[in-house]
């Protein structure tokens, strides 16, 4: 096949990019440039869109012998992923814009754009598994590195999608990978693995949205409301400042009656409300998401599964339901957790998973309790 | 697919990017390599020295000679970017340090980069830097510079316009710039890089006061170059040390790789008739068949080709709906190497600043390839780039539509 590997200038997506070549693939790899001004962007080891990280992903395409070109990503980029970010969190939402750029970048963009020059499938360094399924589908399912697992972010990927991409380290532990590049010689192989948001350089979210959003921002300031009274407890400076379950930062002068902490329970942002409580109060079993992608069929009967409502979250055990045409944009995806959870954010992906198996991923819009809705 | 039979590149391939760099003549590597087996640095005072002293003067006769210089006018330098940043920035400080009024810098908005991102780190200092705008073609209308002298002439301290164009090969009217700004006592200072070879570049003529060169854009080795300035020009250093450059440029001097520059500008100028008249032949060939096949692409630049208007090894062709990238990729797994403009340093394609000076909208700066003929190429360079053309482009528009790349944009803003 012909395969184009996209190279981050990490050590994962340079070991899955020489795995594609041992396998007998023709191989080329490419480094996405994501922003006009890359110093703007994390510096050094924590991102994946400097001008260091392009180096060190030419040099491992170089070490592996493969050719290597920067592909332009940066206006899809600002427009899919930065405006996003900036929109979601303006409405009140907390969004993932890593899962965004794997939808909108990563796959979407860089596939279409590879299968119409040519190539066969795109390899990345993602964590994830993919096996055969019954009538042809391919599936995708969590890897065996449960620690890296990135499935999560991947659940936004159609069949289609699938059918071109290649993840091959989803059987493999960290470890493995980095001894395997220590071994081919390269130089990423003792490179800290990426964390925070990349176009966010100082790691500083609220700063760095107060600067961009500016007055939109400044609209969604507002009052902090107790949960159960009504009564008003404080100021704030913007909801973008706030996440659901959030405790820290909220100033409120005077402590609870019971002396309890307080959490953000309901974010408001057109009147910039923010209703706090208890931490019990935090809890939810019922979940309404939009904006469903299904990685096979869509599910026709309620699912019994699991889902996962952040990165890095756990799993809960629940019962899904697909509700045709049920939300403006089209179905809805209703979700039943069996034992309540907390601090579920609207705009975050719940991925629904049937064992190891993803299901699909949809964007959550509403996390309450079923008590407090009378069902 | 390569064509390892007909090539002409260094690695087996077509090598259609000699303005990025051009292959060594053989002639420049013996010389080069014969002076690397010599001690001796041309400073020292010894038998060794003065032996490695006489090559670097010997050199500078032979440079000078070729461009129409007196020898003591060629201050060697580590390139094309030095000389450059000596130039605009040398000058400005000297000029300026005489006459505190003199804070203007006039150029074009076609520069190469070494020229503008210097001009652009003195306009952060307090120059004020005026950049000229050029025609469709990319030319320098001599009348917006005569405006820009005569509102103060007084406050420039200098002009540099490059004596043509690395990426659309347009020749600039260096002499009425010269005239027009000698009327005021201004100096020019002009970025030859890609002239020398390709047209005539007569240093006294003209009138110049100073004149960039590189080696390796011209058959000689990469790290070289030169400014050449008139002796009474004052020049204030870049590099301090020992002053082994007229005291404008201080460094140990390089004389294996000043013998290899030498025998490069020797030749290059010797042979440019006929290869002149040779690459502008091929290069009309390439057009006329490129458009054959490709019944939609745009020359870039100035449509009349003639060696008073174009780098005879120019070609800069717009293909509408491609992206650059794509058609660059393809056509290099196929083994026929070119450009999408001036290389860049970070690998971040960049619409360029020639073509938007120019009137290109970004959509159509995108989607353009430059193919620079040199010394080596070869009528089967040429075949082997026809014959691949017609399926790259092909490809190339349908991951342009794909992508969605130049949706929205108007297409009437097609260059030249």
């Amino acid at each position: 096949m012909r395969v184009l590997a996209a190279m981050s200038g990490g050590v994962d997506s340079a070991v899955a990019a020489a795995r594609a070549a041992d396998a007998g693939h023709d191989v080329t790899g490419i480094h996405l440039a994501l922003s006009r001004n890359p110093k703007s962007y994390r510096t050094g080891a924590r991102g994946c869109c400097t001008i260091e990280d392009s180096n060190d992903a030419r040099r491992a395409a170089d070490v592996i012998g493969i050719p290597f070109y920067v592909w332009d990503m940066s206006d899809r980029f600002h427009e899919d992923v930065v405006e996003d970010f900036m929109t979601e969190y303006a409405e009140g939402r907390t969004p993932n814009p890593c899962l965004r750029c794997n939808e909108k970048i990563k796959v979407a963009a860089v596939l279409e754009r590879a299968v119409a020059l040519g190539f066969d499938a795109v390899a990345t360094g993602h964590y994830a598994r993919l096996a055969p399924g019954p009538d042809g589908l391919v599936e995708m399912h969590r890897a065996a590195d449960m620690g890296k697992d990135q499935s999560y972010v991947l659940g936004v990927l159609t069949q289609d999608q699938l059918r071109h991409s290649l993840f091959p380290l989803g059987d493999s532990r960290k470890a493995q990978v980095r001894a395997e590049a220590e071994e081919r010689g390269l130089s990423v192989a003792k490179k800290p693995d990426s964390h925070d948001i990349c176009f966010i350089s100082d790691g500083d979210t609220g700063g760095w949205l107060q600067e961009k959003l500016g007055e939109r921002v400044a609209a969604t300031a507002g009052e902090i409301r107790d949960h159960a009274t009504g009564e008003v407890l404080g100021t704030h400076e913007g909801t973008y400042r706030y996440t659901i379950g959030q405790r820290k930062g909220l100033r409120i002068g005077r402590p609870a009656p019971d002396g309890r902490p307080r959490y953000v329970l309901d974010i408001e942002p057109v009147s910039g409300t923010l209703t706090v409580g208890p931490r019990e109060e935090l809890t939810v079993d019922h979940v309404t998401a939009f904006r469903p992608r299904w990685c096979g069929t869509v599910p026709a009967e309620p699912l019994e599964g699991t889902v996962q409502l952040r990165a890095h979250g756990e799993e809960h055990r629940a019962t899904v339901h697909v509700v045709r045409g049920a939300g403006e944009a089209g179905d809805e995806v209703v979700i039943e957790l069996h034992e309540a959870a907390r601090g579920i954010a609207p705009g975050q992906a719940a991925v629904v998973y049937d064992g190891t198996r993803v299901v699909g991923s949809a964007t959550i819009t509403k996390a309450a309790r079923r008590q407090r809705q009378g069902a | 697919m390569t064509h390892p039979t007909m090539s002409s590149g260094p690695s087996g391939s077509v090598y259609l990017d000699h303005a990025a760099s051009t292959p060594m003549y053989p002639e420049a590597v013996a010389a080069m390599a014969e002076q690397l087996t010599r001690p001796g640095n041309p400073s020292s005072l010894h038998a060794s020295g003065r032996a490695a002293r006489r090559v670097v003067e010997e050199s500078r006769e032979t440079i000078a000679d070729a461009i129409n210089a007196r020898p003591g006018e060629v201050v060697f330098t580590s390139g094309g970017t030095e000389s450059d940043n000596l130039a605009v920035k040398g000058i400005y400080w000297a000029r300026r340090s005489e006459d505190p009024r003199r804070t203007r810098i006039l150029s074009t908005a076609v520069e190469h980069h070494a020229v503008l991102d210097s001009l652009h780190w003195l306009e952060e200092r307090g120059a004020e830097v005026e950049l000229l705008p050029v025609n469709r073609c990319g030319r320098l209308e001599t009348g917006a510079l005569r405006e820009a002298i005569e509102r103060d002439p007084g406050s420039v301290a200098l002009v540099t316009a490059m004596w043509a164009n690395n990426e659309v090969g347009t020749v600039q009217p260096i002499a009425q710039v010269v005239a027009i700004a000698h009327e005021h006592g201004i100096p020019v200072h002009t970025d030859a890089v890609q002239a020398v070879g390709q047209v005539e570049v007569d240093f006294a003529r003209t009138g110049v006061d100073a004149l960039t060169l590189t080696a390796h854009k011209i058959g000689g080795p990469v790290g070289v170059g030169a400014l050449v300035v008139r002796r009474e020009l004052d020049v204030t250093p870049l590099l301090h040390g020992g002053g082994q450059e007229r005291d404008i440029r201080s460094g140990t001097i390089d004389a294996p790789a000043i013998r290899g520059f030498a025998t490069a500008v020797e030749l290059s100028v010797k042979r440019r008739p006929e290869n002149a008249a040779r690459l502008a032949a091929l290069r009309d060939d390439l057009l006329r068949r490129v458009s054959q096949v490709v019944p939609d692409a745009v020359l870039n630049g100035d449509k009349n080709c003639s060696l008073d208007n174009r780098l005879p090894g120019n070609a800069h062709i717009q293909f509408p709906g491609c992206e650059g990238d794509s058609l660059l990729m393809l056509l290099d797994a196929r083994g026929i190497e070119c450009s999408t403009g001036s290389a860049c340093s970070a690998g971040v394609p960049q619409p360029s600043h020639v073509l938007l000076a120019m009137g290109a909208d970004e959509v159509a700066a995108r989607s353009a390839l430059r193919f620079s003929l040199g010394h080596t190429t070869t009528q089967a360079d040429v075949d082997a780039l026809v014959e691949a053309i017609g399926p790259v482009v092909e490809r190339a528009r349908a991951a342009g539509v794909a992508s969605g790349f130049g949706v929205g944009s108007t297409s009437t803003a097609k260059v030249g």
